[in-house]
This record gives C-alpha cells, sequence and structure tokens, in this order.
C-alpha cells in the first residue's frame, strides 16, 4: 500500500537513492519541476514506460498538490 | 493524480511507492530547488535577505534595539525556537520601556510570501501599497529572510 509522506522525508528518501516522479503531465514538467525528478504522466504509465524506473529502488510520485 | 500513479506503480509491481501528496506546491514555496524552462523566473526566495535580525517574543526591546541598530536594519523579526514568525518589531516599538518583552509591543502576523512567489507581481504590489519590504517564510510559517523594496527592484542597496 502506497504511504503518504511529507517533504522533509522526500529529501531523506531521495538522499538515500529513492526515485522522485513527476506524473504530470509532459508540458507542464517542461515548464517546471522538482529538481532530479523523471517525467513519467500518468496518463503514459503502463509496463513500457514503468520500465524506465528500478523496482529495486523506492519510489515517490509527485504531482502539483493534493489533487 | 499522484494517489492514482502510486497505486498504478504498486499494481505494476513496484514494492515501495511513497506519495508526496503535497507535492510540487509544497516543495517550490519551501525554496527548495527546481528545474525547468520557468525555474529562472526570478523569485522572493531568490531575492530575499537572510540576515535580517530576529529575537525570542520574551526578549527585553532594549537589547533588541541595540543589536538591531547596530547591524543598520530598522526590523526585527520576532521568532520561536523553531524560526516560526510571531511577529515584527519597527518603528515606535523600538521605543518601548527597555525591559519591556518583545511580545508585547510586536506587530503580530505580519503578512507573508513564499520563496516561489514571482518577484514582478510581489514588487508591484509593495509598490501599490507603499511598503518597503515583506517578509518571506516557508509554508510552514518559517523565516527564510525579508525582501527589500530595494532588492525587489534589482538594485543592492538595503532597506
Amino acid at each position: 500500500m502506497p504511504t503518504s509522506i511529507d517533504r522533509a522525508e522526500v529529501q531523506r528518501l531521495v538522499a538515500a537513492g529513492a526515485q522522485l516522479v513527476d506524473v504530470l503531465p509532459a508540458g507542464e514538467y517542461a515548464a517546471e519541476h522538482i529538481a532530479g525528478a523523471i517525467s513519467l504522466p500518468l496518463k503514459d504509465l503502463d509496463v513500457r514506460t514503468a520500465s524506465r524506473l528500478d523496482r529495486e529502488r523506492p519510489v515517490i510520485v509527485n504531482c502539483w498538490d493534493y489533487q | 493524480m499522484s494517489p492514482r500513479a502510486a497505486w498504478r506503480l504498486e499494481s505494476l509491481g513496484f514494492r515501495e511507492v511513497h506519495d508526496y501528496v503535497a507535492g510540487e506546491a509544497d516543495w517550490f514555496a519551501s525554496g527548495l530547488p527546481r528545474e525547468g524552462r520557468d525555474a529562472t523566473i526570478p523569485r522572493v526566495g531568490d531575492r530575499a535577505r537572510r540576515d535580517v535580525p530576529t529575537c525570542g517574543p520574551r526578549d527585553p526591546v532594549g537589547e533588541v534595539r541595540n543589536r538591531v541598530r547596530s547591524t543598520g536594519w530598522d526590523t526585527c523579526l520576532v521568532v520561536n525556537e523553531e524560526r516560526v514568525v510571531l511577529g515584527r518589531l519597527r518603528g515606535t516599538a523600538f521605543e518601548a520601556d527597555l525591559d519591556t518583552a518583545a511580545e508585547t509591543v510586536m506587530e503580530a502576523g505580519p503578512t507573508t510570501f513564499r520563496p516561489d512567489a514571482r518577484i514582478a507581481g510581489v514588487t508591484a504590489r509593495m509598490r501599490e501599497r507603499g511598503t518597503s519590504s515583506v517578509v518571506v517564510t516557508t509554508p510552514d510559517g518559517r523565516l527564510v529572510g525579508v525582501l527589500t523594496r530595494a532588492q525587489a527592484e534589482g538594485s543592492s542597496v538595503g532597506d
């Protein structure tokens, strides 16, 4: 079950090797995103696109806010 | 959107998935690093002065006044032990009796801006309202600094 985390935990996990994934549309990612985030838009998320990620490392997903 | 993505990744076999629910809005508003086409647009946090004097709510005004004046500032922010902004001292507040606690004469709850607010918009608002400086904090109220009108307009002159 995915866990909700806050900013401090994001920083801690990323420093430990977690992958930060921006699931917003590509245009929004191009405009601005968290430094170091990978673009993987929700609408394109499937087995093929997810293969870009390392399954052995934690994944953190983010969008704009609570929506 | 991110909760659905988190569940989807888990269904695709990822074992450890987290959801940063507050998202970019929270990250940017905290002044943390950003990338992308718009990342170079000047923001309040880029020019806010971090050297603004601070004091605790129970610090005596006399001691605070002397310290503030020695730095060349005319403002002091009252913060707690977590650096959360409680109020501001300026002007006549410094004329209180020497032993008066800062919290007694501070302006409580000054208006604050987030570090990711665009400089142009904040500068326009400062001009409209005749404001010489604004307080910059993270979303959880922690002090980042003070943006003076001079800094906002690109001058190197202080407050």
